[in-house]
């Protein structure tokens, strides 16, 4: 290694000229957030340039889906990003059933939006706890991953999955929720606020946690119209723009709550509006709790072709269809079988049309094109992640700071690497 | 705005507007999409200043093959409309955006390394998702799935077009 790269030095000619160098920063590297790899052109320590490099998690999705039946698709695209993918599976479903013209029940609504919050604090919290461990902070890594699996012990009881659920269905949600599932949700309501008022003390007077993060990774509400950028990031650059209630979704406009704004635009007024985000989220839940005890009913629509993965009852051991259902099929009606059959292999056929479905995410706007030719299978879907696009507005946050400030930048900007290369 | 109302504030410039499912829709043709791009950005009253993505359709036994769509937003209070280009099979090009909406770069490099749709004037079109040395475009309708080799001798996992479900 020259000792000179950084500073001026004299070549041979005795000309004297500055040297940069290049670095490579992942893709294994633990403060990248999974498999992101940048390209570093530095001087010192001062970055000049940094080229991001991405796709080492391509999985296919887009292209998986148009080989699978539409309800085979949430199974894919919940595994897209990963942190959030109840909203994933909802957008995909809400598409679908654009698509389609139906209209999903009250209840199916409430446990959406009861889910989908509860997904949203779980996901912001994964971005406190590697943020904070990025830092040097491992307490806030302990008591964020720590508070994550309460919650995602709740999803477990709900949906028997503790990640991509496969949950939220065409026309409804697949199960309704557990015996014990409100008071889980409850008890949740109960801790969970004082724990977020302990990572405030921990974090919000900090002095190391501001000197890190107040100023870096700069991003203001121009940029973010240029570069696409939504969520959070665009909420800490002073725009109260939230898709929940600006054109408000899945009955999100029958509930009571707050959008946080900061106006500085850097990584410590992201991370206050994430913060501030979670209690807001927390309301919505209290909300959806309360109603959801006021609203007996379905969690999926009447119409059999579509609600049909609804009613397959599990049996008592939680594994296998329910015996009941199966002395039906297979002893009783051959034409119950057949149409067991054909809902199963094939499922419902769309319409053809083209929908763009968007959803408020945890780190943006997350859409769906959808396209579909009147199979039974999808034409097209297209996945606008927030995490790929925000990725592309790096280069213009880090040019001119350090490489530490780098690190407290990406974990600010919060992107997931599965949603990135899908 | 309502959807009609936005179609009936755009049509003056882009006549061939219809609304389909609440959603605005335009089709223009490709010499005229940065031209048409840049007016929906900047005329008063309409602002689509958040290019959202922008995605390729492929009907292989269609002419025009290609259906580039590019869904547009206005940040506050929201509007939506699609911007779509038909794309002759045998020459798909159309003019890069990253002009109008920086964006658009990622979003244009994606859909050239799925569908091998030239974005003109792109500064650096090159694959993203896919290694570099990749051949072919995956996502085209034509594109041969191709089976998974498996560890045991002579076995092979078949396409999943040939399985025979779905």
């Amino acid at each position: 290694m020259s000792d000179r790269i950084g500073v001026e030095a004299r070549d041979r000619s005795g000309e004297v000229r500055q040297e940069t160098m290049i670095i490579n920063m992942g893709p294994q590297h633990p403060s990248t957030h999974g498999v992101l790899r940048l390209l570093l052109e530095l001087d010192g320590e001062t970055i000049v340039s940094a080229t991001p490099v991405i796709g080492y998690l391509h999985t296919g999705i887009e292209k998986n889906t148009e080989y699978r039946t539409w309800v085979q698709g949430i199974t894919f695209v919940t595994r897209a990003d990963y942190l959030s993918p109840f909203f994933n599976e909802l957008a995909y479903c809400m598409g679908v059933e654009r698509l389609l013209g139906v209209e999903v029940p009250e209840r199916a609504h409430l446990i959406r939006v009861l889910v989908c919050e509860l997904n949203r604090i779980s996901s912001h919290l994964v971005t406190l706890a590697t943020g904070g461990l990025e830092m040097g902070a491992v307490s806030v890594m302990l008591y964020g991953l720590r508070e994550r699996e309460v919650i995602l012990d709740i999803f477990e009881a709900i949906t028997g999955l503790r990640m991509n659920h496969a949950y939220i269905r065409i026309g409804g949600v697949v199960m309704d929720l557990p015996e014990d599932g409100p008071a889980r949700v409850r008890r949740l309501l109960q801790v969970l606020p004082e724990r977020i008022d302990e990572y405030e003390t921990l974090l919000n007077d900090n002095p190391i946690w501001r000197e890190r993060n107040e100023g870096v990774g700069v991003l203001d509400a121009a940029g973010c119209a240029r570069f696409g950028v939504t969520g959070p990031m665009l909420r800490a650059a002073g725009v109260a723009s939230d898709l929940r209630k600006d054109e408000p979704y899945a009955g999100y406009e029958t509930f009571e709550f707050d959008v946080p704004t900061r106006t500085e635009g850097d990584a410590y007024a992201r991370y206050r509006v994430r913060i501030d985000e979670m209690r807001e989220s927390l309301r919505i839940v209290a909300q959806a709790l309360e109603r959801l005890e006021a609203t007996p009913g379905p969690v999926m629509i009447e119409d059999p072709k579509i609600g049909w993965q609804a009613r397959l009852s599990v049996g008592p051991d939680g594994i296998g269809n329910d015996p009941e259902y199966l002395r039906e099929i297979m002893e009783e009606s051959m034409e119950a079988l057949i149409h067991h059959f054909k809902m199963v292999t094939q499922g419902v056929r769309v319409p053809s049309g083209e929908v763009y479905q968007p959803v408020e995410g945890p780190r943006g706007e997350l859409g769906y094109h959808i396209v579909s030719d009147g199979d039974h299978r999808p034409y097209r879907v297209h996945i606008r992640d927030p995490s790929f696009v925000h990725l592309q507005a790096l280069p213009t946050m880090l040019e001119g700071y350090l490489v530490a400030d780098l690190i407290a930048a990406i974990a600010s900007l919060d992107p997931v690497m599965g949603g990135v290369d899908r | 705005m309502s959807p009609e109302h936005l179609a009936a504030a755009v049509r003056e410039r882009l006549p061939d507007v219809y609304v389909a499912r609440g959603e605005v829709v335009a089709v223009v043709e490709r010499d005229d999409l940065v031209d048409a791009l840049t007016w929906l950005r900047d005329r008063e009253g309409v602002a689509l200043d958040l290019l959202l993505s922008i995605t390729v359709t492929d009907w292989p036994h269609a002419e025009p093959r290609f259906w580039v769509a590019y869904d547009l937003r206005s940040t506050r209070p929201v509007r939506r409309l699609r911007l779509k280009v038909a794309l002759p099979g045998d020459d798909p090009w159309v003019p890069s955006v990253t002009g109008v909406h920086p964006t658009a770069d990622w979003h244009e490099r994606e859909q050239f390394d799925f569908f091998g749709v030239r974005f003109d004037g792109h500064p650096a079109l090159t694959r993203i998702l896919l290694p570099d040395d990749w051949e072919g475009y995956p996502l085209r309708k034509d594109e041969p799935l191709g089976g998974v080799s498996t560890w045991f001798e002579g076995a092979r996992l078949p396409p999943v077009d040939e399985r025979g479900m779905a």
